[in-house]
């Protein structure tokens, strides 16, 4: 006999797969039901089955839902030595590029983006780089293209931004209004916020580096196989994968294309193993 | 519903799982209880410690030195072993799935920590229920007391650490308050208890 709140999650998620396209079926579970848990004081339901008429006939409720369920959680410059090694190690292959395309995948309120922008722009590659920073959490992307955050926590920023490798100071990048700071508005003229579910949407452009961190560990590891395809599929040659510092790609079969820059910082570059081509030059001796 | 067994966990045996959790003065402790368990502890041990970023590998070496059971840091989705130590990294709350694999999330701190002792106990207590062995030790905050009793709901064994000889009685006491406990120990008493239990079966 299952649980009876196991089985209240099941029917939650048939609802949110069948009524609104959104297959959360193959997240990690006990992560994912915390945050269904979660659901109920917020949008004050006792149970988890008091929510399914709601998200089954009010219209935009799903959103509400989507919005809590991926609780974006996002810093500036989070484990700044990955952010230094992007500047020491990839920044200068990028160099050679007449035109960068970057995605950030699972971007959230977009903290890792501008962080991304600012050493881009110290790298002097911002000009020539578009960004694509996408997320399934429509009122996270909102907040992301806002670019408005508490002074406080910007404060806090500021020491990660150092360590980073910045070479000024956090404070050139933002205007400060009362409690709040706005991101510059130069970091945000090449960034476009766009909706992509990494579940159920393809590849959409073709990129010189991936940024996908901590998003990958709210998968399952089948998802999370079929999710490192995509990413792969959408580079150029010799693009850059970043991955949290947690999450790997040794387990996939995706791992082959792949050559590693820099484990602690989980940077890898992709470089396909093309199929051997069947005529070699030894081919020749046996003629 | 009784979860899958890694295969040489035995049957008989009533508890899968041990999780700890523990903040202020959590090393010290951590050394006594795991260090006087033999290299024959039979069950996945998962600890939660409360420690400053960055020093997971000095913890994990640390503790390795005054224990004959394995250390390790914990991997994302990588099933739990017998006798096998497990330490949540820091930054993540550490989960443990009904699978008997490890999850990590990057979500709001639970009660001022990432990890959250919380957050692996109540996750443990869902995957395993009463196959679960809980204990909160030394620390200076609440971190622990609602898992503590999710685990005691489930009909898992809640132990805490008497809370007059913690360097931090804080937490084993929230415990307390909260949770209650099926036993409450000094540290010296933990491991001959944990040995008793599993070889009861």
């Amino acid at each position: 006999m299952q649980d009876v709140k196991d089985i209240e999650i099941e029917l939650f998620l048939d609802a949110m797969r069948l009524r609104h396209g959104y297959d959360f079926s193959n997240y990690s579970r006990a992560s994912l039901k915390r945050r269904i848990l979660g659901l109920l004081p917020a949008l004050g339901f006792d149970r988890i089955v008091d929510m399914l008429p709601s998200l089954l006939y009010e219209h935009g409720f799903h959103l509400h839902v989507i919005s809590l369920l991926s609780v974006p959680v996002s810093e500036m410059f989070r484990n700044p030595e990955v952010f230094l090694s992007l500047r020491k190690k990839v920044a200068p292959v990028l160099q050679s590029y007449p035109q960068i395309n970057i995605w950030v995948a699972g971007c959230a309120t977009g903290e890792e983006v501008y962080s991304l922008a600012i050493l881009l722009k110290e790298e002097n590659l911002y000009d020539r780089t578009q960004i694509y920073a996408t997320d399934i959490n429509d009122a996270a992307l909102a907040k992301a293209e806002e670019g408005v955050y508490p002074v406080k926590l910007l404060k806090d920023y500021a020491g990660a931004y150092l360590k980073a490798g910045g070479a000024f100071s956090l404070e050139n990048y933002y205007q400060s209004l009362y409690d709040f700071g706005m991101m510059d508005s130069s970091l945000k003229k090449n960034i476009v916020f766009a909706h992509h579910n990494l579940v159920a949407d393809g590849v959409f452009c073709e990129v010189n580096m991936i940024l996908c961190r901590n998003v990958l560990i709210y998968f399952d590891r089948y998802l999370q196989g079929r999710v490192l395809h995509l990413l792969r599929d959408s580079f150029a040659r010799g693009g850059f994968l970043c991955l949290g510092n947690k999450e790997s790609l040794e387990f996939s079969d995706v791992a082959v294309d792949f050559k590693t820059i820099d484990f602690s910082c989980r940077i890898y570059q992709c470089v396909p193993n093309l199929p051997q081509t069947s005529w070699s030059p030894d081919d020749m001796t046996s003629l | 519903m009784r979860p899958k067994f890694a295969a040489n966990i035995m049957e008989s045996r009533r508890y899968d799982v041990v999780v700890i959790g523990c903040s202020t003065g959590g090393l010290e402790a951590l050394r006594i209880v795991l260090g006087a368990l033999p290299a024959t502890f039979p069950l996945p041990i998962l600890v939660v410690c409360h420690t400053a970023l960055g020093a997971e590998g000095l913890l994990v070496e640390l503790l390795g030195r005054s224990c004959v059971l394995t250390v390790r840091e914990a991997v994302e989705k990588q099933s739990i072993a017998p006798g096998v130590v497990v330490l949540a990294s820091p930054g993540y709350h550490l989960l443990l799935e009904k699978d008997l694999t490890l999850s990590f999330s990057a979500d709001l701190k639970v009660c001022g920590a990432r990890p959250a002792i919380d957050v692996l106990f109540e996750s443990a207590a869902d995957a395993v229920g009463e196959r679960l062995i809980g204990i909160v030790l030394t620390g200076a905050n609440n971190d622990g007391s609602r898992g503590l009793l999710a685990i005691r709901q489930t009909g898992g064994v809640g132990i805490v650490q008497d809370p007059v000889t913690a360097v931090a009685p804080e937490m084993p006491q929230a415990a307390l308050d909260i949770a209650g406990a099926d036993y409450v120990f000094l540290l010296s008493e933990i491991a001959p208890f944990l040995m008793r239990l599993v070889e009861e079966g």
